[in-house]
């Protein structure tokens, strides 16, 4: 272990011609902790997002990811799928990203592709049906089956991913990235469109994935009251700069919160709040 | 390829008879405007070379009126046994009486395949024709890795094709190397050239790289037929070298395997061992892409052609996947060439124009993308079917048309439109094709 932060962003600027979305942004997100990052929408958390996981190239700011060894990445020069490769930093997507024709457990194998690739000596090895290659498949249907588990979609694992249900699609897509083996999972709204009894188990996973792999969680999410149970940190951003940061508490007594996230209107800012937790 | 989405069907069936008359009176109108001058108005040169014209009002009516008529048939025939409800109309008993005969389908036609050369071997006719669906069938399979895995929509196969034909034709005729040295050698140039298409094509997406492949496939046509010194231009390349039954030739000499055999000659013997020799490479084909498909490049592949997105968020290099998908496809389509130039002896650029291209993308989109029974399948239909319609002569494309038009409504995402797991914990469950993504190039 060296230091507690993992990711920390500085200065972070995004223009996409004279638009400013994301300004001078610079937060840091701790090790083995789970980070939210709320705002209206509008905000710039996506843009932040792709900043963070290569699909975007910042116009400014740095974005230093240190890994447990000590090893320090600077993901804004890394393109695309070197940022999951390399630096091991692994999302989902706003709007679920998976590979609807191909099944559930595929979808988990194809999550595998860069270690088995390996392990297929780049094909070769896998084509003559090398026992090391037979292994490694079956090592990585075990890890895909383990993740199937934890997800509660054991029993569907050969169906097809675009059959599954909503909410089953979200925490598939959290089972692939996590099948990637990331150091930093990023997680793009996950409790977008599930209800309160998904939400809680949601929650849930996403404790256990801290609690028991130690994988750090960087989060963007609206639903608050996941949002308050399970965040150490939470980053508040407004029309792409931060307004607030600090424990669940002290953000959500912010009144500069408030007063952005929810309205001008406090009164019924605290009503909503409270509803919502 | 636009897939008739369950919606827009059934907002048909229960549209009714107006919206049926409205899309035929649509239709009959566009015949009118286009036949209207195609047929309508005849001219002719003159006896004293001045313009002459007549009209043919009564070939329009009634062209116009079949038009009308075919449109109602055909939206009949859709709503009747349209894709959407078929699959619910057919009773379970026969479903699995349907995926029992699919179990056994490709066994039987393998065996039937194998035999045919004993079964037909009086028959040159039919032998000739069974090598033909064969190439087709390794084209198809070839392209399949390309456009049915991967994604990417690739409108110049045919170019790969030629790189192969041409490096055999070549390096036998100059070099004097022998068929079984120079068909790898015909593999790996097209994959080569694969890999040179990949790279200026890996940004583009869809229509785009449609077009971009297209050109590639004429590029290469144009080389050869303007690069004499070379390929001998439009002239080609004869006096191709037979292949050898690994260096026993097939001839009437006194070291042929005929006389090496002690049993008589007959040309036949070299029908049947390029029939054979098509089969063996076909099959490698199919071997190996089946096992491509259950390794990590091939999940790739296909992960490609539902998502770049998410491909590149779990870390996968689209690029190589990308550009070893080309190369895969290229070098069967390599392989197949050299086997086109030793078995017709003399190529020219001519047999390797778009219309190729087309006929095979066309075999690959028919067998359903992916399916390599499918391509099979289809690679029967469109070659051997192509020749059953021989008889009709002038109306022979014509009715091949609207077969491949029937064909495509009743099956609209191809002969065999399911996708089959690569890899399953419990029971492997074919994956419908509505599920199932195209890919965007």
């Amino acid at each position: 272990m060296s230091g507690a932060t993992i990711l920390s962003v500085d200065r972070l600027t995004m223009r996409f011609g004279g638009i400013v979305a994301v300004q001078d942004l610079s937060f840091a997100a701790e090790r083995n902790k789970i980070t939210a990052l709320i705002g209206p929408n509008g905000a710039g958390k996506t843009t932040v997002f792709n900043c963070i996981t290569g699909f975007y190239k910042p116009s400014g700011g740095t974005i230093r990811l240190t890994h447990d060894d000590g090893r320090a990445i600077a993901l804004e020069r890394l393109n695309d799928f070197r940022i999951a490769k390399q630096a091991k930093v692994a999302r989902t997507f706003q709007n679920i990203r998976l590979f609807p024709g191909m099944t559930a457990l595929e979808n988990l194998m194809v999550a595998q592709h860069n270690a088995l690739m390996r392990a297929s000596g780049f094909t070769l090895l896998g084509l003559i049906g090398a026992p090391v290659y037979r292994d490694a498949e079956k090592r990585a249907i075990d890890l895909a089956t383990d993740w199937l588990k934890r997800v509660n979609l054991l029993d569907r694992a050969d169906d097809a991913a675009g059959n599954l249900a909503y909410g089953d699609q979200r925490r598939l897509e959290i089972a692939r990235a996590m099948c990637t083996e990331p150091a930093l999972l990023c997680l793009d709204e996950p409790a977008a469109g599930l209800n309160a009894r998904e939400s809680a188990a949601l929650s849930e996973l996403l404790l256990s994935i801290r609690n028991e792999l130690g994988t750090s969680i960087l989060l963007i999410e609206h639903d608050m009251s996941v949002v308050m149970e399970i965040s150490d940190h939470i980053v508040v951003m407004d029309h792409g700069v931060k307004i607030a940061e600090g424990s669940p508490r002290a953000v959500r007594d912010d009144p500069k919160v408030i007063a952005a996230y929810l309205g001008t209107d406090e009164d019924e800012a605290v009503a909503v709040m409270e509803s919502g937790s | 390829m636009t897939v008739i989405s369950p919606e827009t069907a059934s907002a048909s069936r229960t549209a009714g008879i107006p919206a049926l008359l409205k899309t035929a009176f649509v239709n009959a109108l566009i015949a009118l405007v286009l036949f209207s001058l195609m047929v309508g108005i005849r001219t002719e040169a003159g006896s004293d070379g001045q313009l002459t014209y007549w009209t043919r009002f009564g070939d329009v009516a009634a062209l116009v009126a079949a038009v009308f008529g075919g449109s109602i048939v055909i939206e009949l025939l859709r709503q009747w046994i349209g894709s959407s409800g078929a699959e619910k109309l057919i009773p379970p008993a026969v479903q699995s009486s349907m995926s029992l005969v699919g179990r056994y389908l490709a066994p039987a036609l393998l065996i039937f395949t194998v035999l045919v050369p004993v079964i037909f071997y009086q028959q040159r006719y039919i032998l000739d024709l069974a090598i033909l669906v064969l190439t087709y069938v390794m084209l198809g399979w070839g392209l399949n890795v390309v456009v049915g895995l991967a994604g990417l929509l690739d409108l110049g196969y045919v170019a790969f094709y030629a790189v192969g034909a041409y490096s055999y034709a070549l390096l036998a005729t100059n070099f004097g190397w022998s068929f079984w040295v120079c068909l790898p050698l015909a593999g790996i140039l097209a994959a080569f050239w694969g890999v040179l298409l990949g790279f200026p094509v890996l940004r583009l997406r869809g229509d785009y790289l449609a077009i971009v492949t297209l050109a590639f496939g004429e590029i290469i046509r144009l080389v050869i037929i303007n690069w004499q010194e070379l390929t001998g231009g439009p002239n080609g390349v004869s006096g191709i070298p037979r292949p050898s039954f690994f260096g026993i030739p097939l001839d009437n000499s006194d070291n042929g395997l005929a006389a090496w055999l002690h049993i008589e000659y007959s040309t036949t013997h070299r029908i049947v061992f390029l029939f054979y020799l098509i089969l063996a490479l076909a099959l490698l084909t199919n071997w190996v892409t089946i096992r491509l498909r259950r390794l990590p490049i091939g999940r790739a592949w296909e992960a490609l052609r539902e998502d770049e997105v998410a491909c590149r968020a779990l870390g996968i290099n689209t690029t190589t996947t990308k550009l070893t998908a080309f190369a895969t496809g290229a070098m069967f389509g390599g392989f197949a060439g050299a086997f086109f130039a030793t078995r017709q002896g003399f190529i020219s650029p001519e047999s390797f124009t778009f219309q190729e291209s087309a006929l095979v993308l066309a075999i690959v989109v028919l067998g359903g993308m992916g399916s390599q029974l499918g391509v099979a399948l289809a690679a029967l239909a469109m070659i051997g079917g192509f020749e059953l319609f021989r008889s009709l002569e002038t109306y022979r494309m014509l009715v091949f048309g609207i077969a491949m038009v029937l064909i495509m409504i009743w099956r609209p995402r191809g002969l065999i439109g399911h996708r089959a797991p690569t890899v399953y914990l419990t029971k492997a469950q074919a994956i419908s094709s509505d599920l199932v993504k195209e890919g965007h190039g």
